[in-house]
């Protein structure tokens, strides 16, 4: 039996964004990495040294398929144990609103890499904004797709909050990067992005 | 048509190995003392490559030996992990060179206290040296030099067999590629000390064992088979056995008091009573007692030891397993976040308790078989 690879090369924009914030040969920590994509991508176009933390067993068995390292634990702890700067990039992408202690795990990742990459939905999108306004509901949009009674999300925040986290904490942004419909946009984002990008630095 | 049934018949044929010998004329031990004319007992399976870089040693657990796979002439069951052995399974033999030793200390081909003493033409019993899961590296080391093998490809191993793969990695970290250490601990905790001391305290109760010098009479059966059933009930789960025997009973009239009522009962003295077929045991007391001296980073962080360490690490534990429970597999992975060593780890779903690795190996097939194959990109 072969196993099948994906070609190293991806639709997904969020993942050609930060394939183009990555430097060559880093080290990198992907938190929720998933099915591991991201980390094979990177492994094969800029040859990183890439270790990913996932607590879903399904999606590890894809990760070593691809042979990407991965740990079975949750992010909330899965932090413990590696040491200051131990990566140059921590990844954490579609997982921030997830967690039960942002604030500590972001502090921590900026404990144990150099920069932090961190992509989230953005709930001040035009579309909720509009939906929650107009008819009174949680909203429901691509980048925020769940349910109320169903989404893992806990932690739900907006361009604008994250900026003022960074300021409020003093962690310096060093770039930002805005999607709507799968494409970079870059004017008035907290309105109509539907996710941000940031790469983050102490 | 004909090629058709041909490869039928093929297929449902055993496939015959026979067990080989290494000797080793002088052997040097950790304590410093010296066994002469050592003989490891070591099977192979599939073929080496022309690089000779396609060698995985598979290290087998407390009563495991070098019969990992595949049928002995006349035998009805193959090796203790021919579920993980064979063509197309996860240590593919048309992919890898696959070898096993029986471990220094044991009694199914290699040296051990069973052995003949060249020195005194007595068997040793307890003039055996206390030996250590380092001389049993050391001597797999030795025969993996005979077979002129420079890098192994990878290093697997449960339990016992976990240890020794994790002390491949801190004495010879150049000369293995990756390691799968599983349902494994770098040291024995008090609760896994004091369960290897009730198995000994069996034998040594048992009036046969004759402070080791039974060779000649009765064997310590009774001891030794005692050892055994505490020894399965550790490699059990609660649910496992529940499932297993229930409180199904054995009704038999006109049997004497405390016979075996429950399916347990009977499961366990069985167990006994084969495990006393084949094991010696003063080889149980010299390798429990290994294991239990066993501490792969000698009292310092074990991370110390892993610092640069190349190779590859896929590092499982067994959910039901209490014996040899997560937390000592995830101070191996902690050990590798610290030393910033790229590491896999799953705390695998089954629910056999330790022994999940030889019986429950499904997912485990699936991980080794994925991790193995990229152990060279």
């Amino acid at each position: 039996m072969e196993i099948p690879l994906v070609e190293p090369a991806t639709e997904r924009i969020d993942y050609r964004i930060i394939l183009r914030l990555v430097e060559p040969k880093s080290r990198v920590l992907d938190m929720g990495c998933g099915d591991g994509e991201l980390l094979y991508l990177l492994n094969k176009k800029l040859q990183t040294r890439s270790q990913g933390i996932e607590i879903d067993h399904d999606q590890i068995m894809k990760c070593v398929e691809r042979g990407i390292h991965v740990l079975l634990g949750d992010l909330d702890s899965g932090l413990t144990d590696f040491q200051e700067n131990s990566f140059d990039y921590v990844i954490l992408n579609n997982a921030l609103q997830e967690l039960r202690y942002p604030d500590d795990v972001i502090k921590d990742a900026l404990r144990v890499g150099k920069r932090l990459i961190v992509g989230f939905p953005n709930f001040a999108y035009i579309k909720a904004r509009l939906q929650f306004f107009f008819l009174g509901k949680t909203p429901i949009t691509p980048s925020l797709p769940f349910a109320w009674y169903e989404s893992p999300n806990l932690h739900l925040l907006t361009i604008r909050d994250f900026k003022e986290y960074c300021a409020k904490r003093g962690f310096r942004i060093l770039s930002e990067h805005y999607i709507r419909n799968n494409r970079e946009i870059r004017l008035f984002p907290n309105l109509l992005a539907q996710w941000g990008i940031f790469m983050i630095t102490r | 048509m004909v090629q058709a049934i041909d490869n039928k018949t093929a297929l449902s044929e055993k496939i015959y190995v026979e067990t080989q010998n290494f000797p080793i004329p002088e052997f040097t031990l950790e304590n410093g003392e010296t066994l002469y004319e050592v003989n490891i007992a070591y099977e192979t399976y599939g073929n080496l490559n022309a690089s000779r870089s396609n060698a995985i040693l598979i290290l087998h657990a407390f009563s495991g030996d070098a019969h990992a796979a595949f049928y002995h002439q006349g035998d009805t069951r193959p090796g203790w992990w021919d579920r993980m052995i064979g063509p197309g399974k996860a240590f593919d033999t048309d992919r890898y060179f696959i070898i096993c030793s029986n471990v220094l200390g044991g009694c199914a081909g290699s040296t051990g206290p069973s052995s003949i003493n060249p020195r005194t033409g007595k068997r040793y019993a307890l003039e055996f040296p206390q030996i250590t899961i380092k001389d049993m590296v050391n001597a797999q080391k030795l025969l993996i030099d005979h077979l002129g093998i420079d890098k192994l490809y990878s290093i697997a191993g449960g339990s016992m067999g976990g240890m020794q793969a994790l002390q491949w990695l801190v004495s010879y970290p150049e000369r293995v590629r990756s390691a799968i250490p599983i349902a494994t601990t770098a040291r024995h905790s008090p609760q896994q000390i004091a369960f290897n001391e009730v198995g000994r305290q069996a034998i040594m109760a048992d009036p046969n064992w004759n402070y080791g010098n039974y060779y000649d009479g009765e064997i310590p059966r009774a001891g030794l088979a005692v050892a055994r059933m505490i020894g399965h009930i550790t490699y059990m789960s609660e649910k496992s056995m529940a499932e297993k025997f229930g409180r199904r009973t054995k009704a038999e009239e006109g049997k004497p008091r405390f016979h075996p009522d429950f399916e347990v009962e009977n499961y366990l003295r069985s167990r006994g009573d084969n495990f006393v077929r084949r094991f010696d045991a003063n080889s149980y007391l010299y390798i429990s007692k290994a294991m239990d001296l066993f501490d792969v980073s000698e009292g310092r962080p074990l991370s110390e030891k892993f610092y640069g360490l190349q190779a590859k690490l896929l590092v499982l534990s067994y959910k039901s397993d209490w014996l040899y429970p997560a937390h000592q597999s995830l101070e191996i992975v902690s050990a590798c976040k610290i030393a910033g060593v790229p590491v896999t780890y799953v705390d695998i779903e089954a629910h056999y308790g330790h022994d999940s690795f030889l019986v429950e190996t499904e997912i485990q097939s699936q991980l080794v078989k994925n991790f193995l194959a990229r152990v060279g990109d």
